[in-house]
């Protein structure tokens, strides 16, 4: 069954204290070069198929539901067999 | 006046709202998440806690709730409703305030006596108070910085939209020290702060949070 991913985002303007917290940790465990992180959620929704409707309706989910728009911004896209092949071989 | 108090899957003080709602004078009507009537009340309180465990983002889950549906409805036409803190987080993701509240700046729980400015004395909620009065109440929460775009800020300090602001410190990163607000029309107040955990002398900080629950008597007693 086809997934679609729905990325969700802190705003570039929005304080991300999650991100920050992660970000102060990474030296504390000797990894260095990192100058911003950025904490978001990311969304798989199991579709029967992938139509245009389908997705349109998937971007109204994301904004009602998934996201605050006032904080948030999000991307829609349709999981590509190669992604979800890579992501097999890594579990 | 009846006055309804939300219980949602998660309400924490649901009870002390209600009990405030009775120390102020009036009758507390329980509402419950699921009801589609409002039970005729003549203003409704929506009390903190974690409703729905606060999954997805603190109150976004409650927004869909039926009874909001009522809320939302009856809000715009003019119904006094006053949310604290997990109620704040609602009327935000409801959109009947402005803004959303995110995580506290420095990551930690915060739970402290909090002196604030009632900055607006002109809500349903606040008329009890002098303008520019100064009260502490408690304030607990781990997602209370208040957030909103520079236009939305610069337009509530306008329309003198900010009902209250922290005093002393500031406690969550909250912007422009922003406490409170409320929406155009003035009959929706969101609050982080716990009024409803500052109206007797035996428990709490005092009674500076009681006035939240006399200013609807007040004010419709001037009417």
């Amino acid at each position: 069954m086809p997934v679609v991913v729905v990325d969700v985002m802190p705003k570039p303007e929005i304080l991300d204290p999650q991100g920050k917290a992660v970000q102060g940790a990474l030296p504390r465990l000797g990894f260095s070069g990192v100058s911003d992180v950025r904490q978001g959620k990311r969304f798989e929704l199991t579709v029967d198929e992938v139509t245009d409707e389908v997705l349109a309706q998937v971007a109204q989910m994301a904004e009602t539901l998934l996201s605050n728009p006032v904080i948030e911004n999000f991307t829609v896209r349709v999981e590509t067999e190669v992604e979800a092949a890579v992501a097999g071989a890594g579990a | 006046m009846k006055v309804g108090v939300v219980t949602f899957p998660g309400t924490l003080d649901d009870v002390d709202a209600a009990r405030a709602v009775r120390l102020g004078g009036h009758e507390a009507v329980s509402l419950w998440h699921g009801d589609h009537d409002l039970k005729g009340v003549d203003a409704v309180v929506l009390p903190g806690g974690f409703s729905y465990g606060d999954y997805l983002r603190c109150g976004a889950i409650s927004r869909f709730a039926p009874v909001m549906t009522e809320v939302v409805a009856a809000a715009h036409g003019g119904l006094p409703v006053l949310g604290i803190c997990n109620g704040f987080q609602i009327l935000c993701e409801s959109h009947l305030l402005p803004g959303a509240l995110i995580r506290n700046d420095h990551m930690k729980f915060v739970c402290r006596d909090q002196r604030l400015r009632i900055e607006n004395n002109r809500t349903p909620w606040t008329a009890a108070y002098a303008e520019g009065a100064e009260i502490t109440i408690a304030l607990k929460n781990g997602e209370g910085g208040y957030v909103a775009d520079e236009a939305t800020l610069d337009m509530l300090e306008a329309e003198g939209r900010v009902v209250a602001r922290y005093l002393d410190l500031n406690p969550n990163g909250s912007l422009r020290d922003i406490a409170g607000v409320t929406n155009e029309r003035g009959n929706v107040v969101g609050l982080m702060p716990h009024p409803e955990h500052a109206v007797e002398e035996l428990t709490g900080s005092g009674t500076d949070g009681l006035g939240f629950f006399t200013s609807f008597l007040e004010q419709a007693a001037s009417a």
